[in-house]
């Protein structure tokens, strides 16, 4: 990512944009996460919360 | 989407390695513990009532009262109806809590990678460690402070108002700790106290009901959990620093 910083401060112009075509994909990892975390350890239906059930109890997720 | 399809890569790595770290780790701390509560945890509801309890292979155990699921739900250990699936003892319950960790692993591994990538991105093992130890902060200890890992057989308040507690307060915590390390005015730190302070001010939502198993038990289960966390998180920190590197290119 170190070239993409170069850029970044070589062209203000440039910087914008750039900076916004990072943001937007971080951003979606960032929700894809969010999205994960939620199956794994928050979903109520009772198949996910069986299956993940030693997992949510190590981790310290509230449980049951 | 090159940088979005490195995050994931390098995240799904991340959080492989950290979801096998955890397993091991589990096996001897967590895991132990959560059996032995088991077995408290079934005896009170055996002796409280035919209730659905799903720990055991279907057939093992008689599922009643599943008409009894409000009443159940409020006193006893209650996972829905009473005749979902749930793995077998053994290696079947094993494979899907390691699927479990591997997945949860994923999880925060994209969280931690999407952050620190706001930030430039990691440059170092040591670097990674550094967002380990927060993710640490905000997953395990903050949200432990109120609501203290419960072993099977402490009996919560109601499921979704833990929820939300446990949420906000990470993300109050997460929100708290950006502001104290990139704020630069004092206001800005002022904030980010009381950001952290704020969920414990407003307090958790705490159990009516005396827990079903020891208070050794349920104290050596709370280090176990917490320790679990510091080596989960320190091994997701040190792998995504570590190992982005290598995608730096992309």
């Amino acid at each position: 990512m170190r070239p993409v910083m170069t850029d970044l401060t070589r062209s203000p112009t440039r910087a914008g944009a750039l900076s916004a075509a990072r943001a937007l994909p971080i951003v979606c990892a960032f929700l894809l996460g969010v999205f994960v975390i939620g199956g794994t350890g928050f979903a109520q239906m009772a198949a996910a919360h069986n299956a993940a059930h030693d997992h949510r109890h190590s981790i310290g997720f509230p449980c049951h | 989407m090159t940088l979005f399809r490195t995050i994931v890569l390098l995240a799904a790595l991340v959080g492989f390695g950290a979801g096998v770290v955890l397993t091991v780790v589990q096996q001897f701390g967590t895991q132990p513990l959560i059996v032995k509560a088991e077995v408290f945890e079934q005896a009170r509801s055996e002796a409280s009532a035919p209730k659905p309890h799903d720990h055991e292979p279907s057939g093992a155990h008689d599922h009643l009262a599943a008409s009894a699921a409000d009443v159940a739900a409020a006193e006893a250990h209650e996972h829905g109806g009473g005749d979902e699936w749930a793995p077998a003892d053994g290696a079947e319950r094993f494979l899907w809590t390691l699927a479990a960790n591997v997945v949860s692993g994923v999880g925060f591994a994209l969280l931690l990678v999407a952050a620190s990538e706001l930030k430039g991105g990691l440059t170092s093992w040591r670097e990674g460690l550094f967002w380990g130890l927060a993710g640490f902060a905000v997953f395990t200890l903050a949200p432990s402070i109120g609501l203290p890992p419960e072993a099977p057989g402490v009996e919560g308040a109601p499921l979704m108002d833990r929820q939300v507690w446990w949420i906000g307060t990470a993300v109050a915590t997460a929100a708290g700790l950006a502001l104290l390390a990139y704020g630069r005015s004092a206001l800005a730190a002022l904030g980010a106290i009381v950001l952290i302070a704020a969920p414990h001010v407003i307090g958790a939502p705490q159990a009516t009901e005396a827990p079903a198993i020891p208070r050794d038990l349920e104290h050596d289960f709370v280090v176990a959990v917490t320790v679990t966390g510091f080596v989960f998180w320190a091994a997701i920190g040190v792998l995504a620093g570590a190992l982005r590197g290598r995608f730096a290119a992309a």
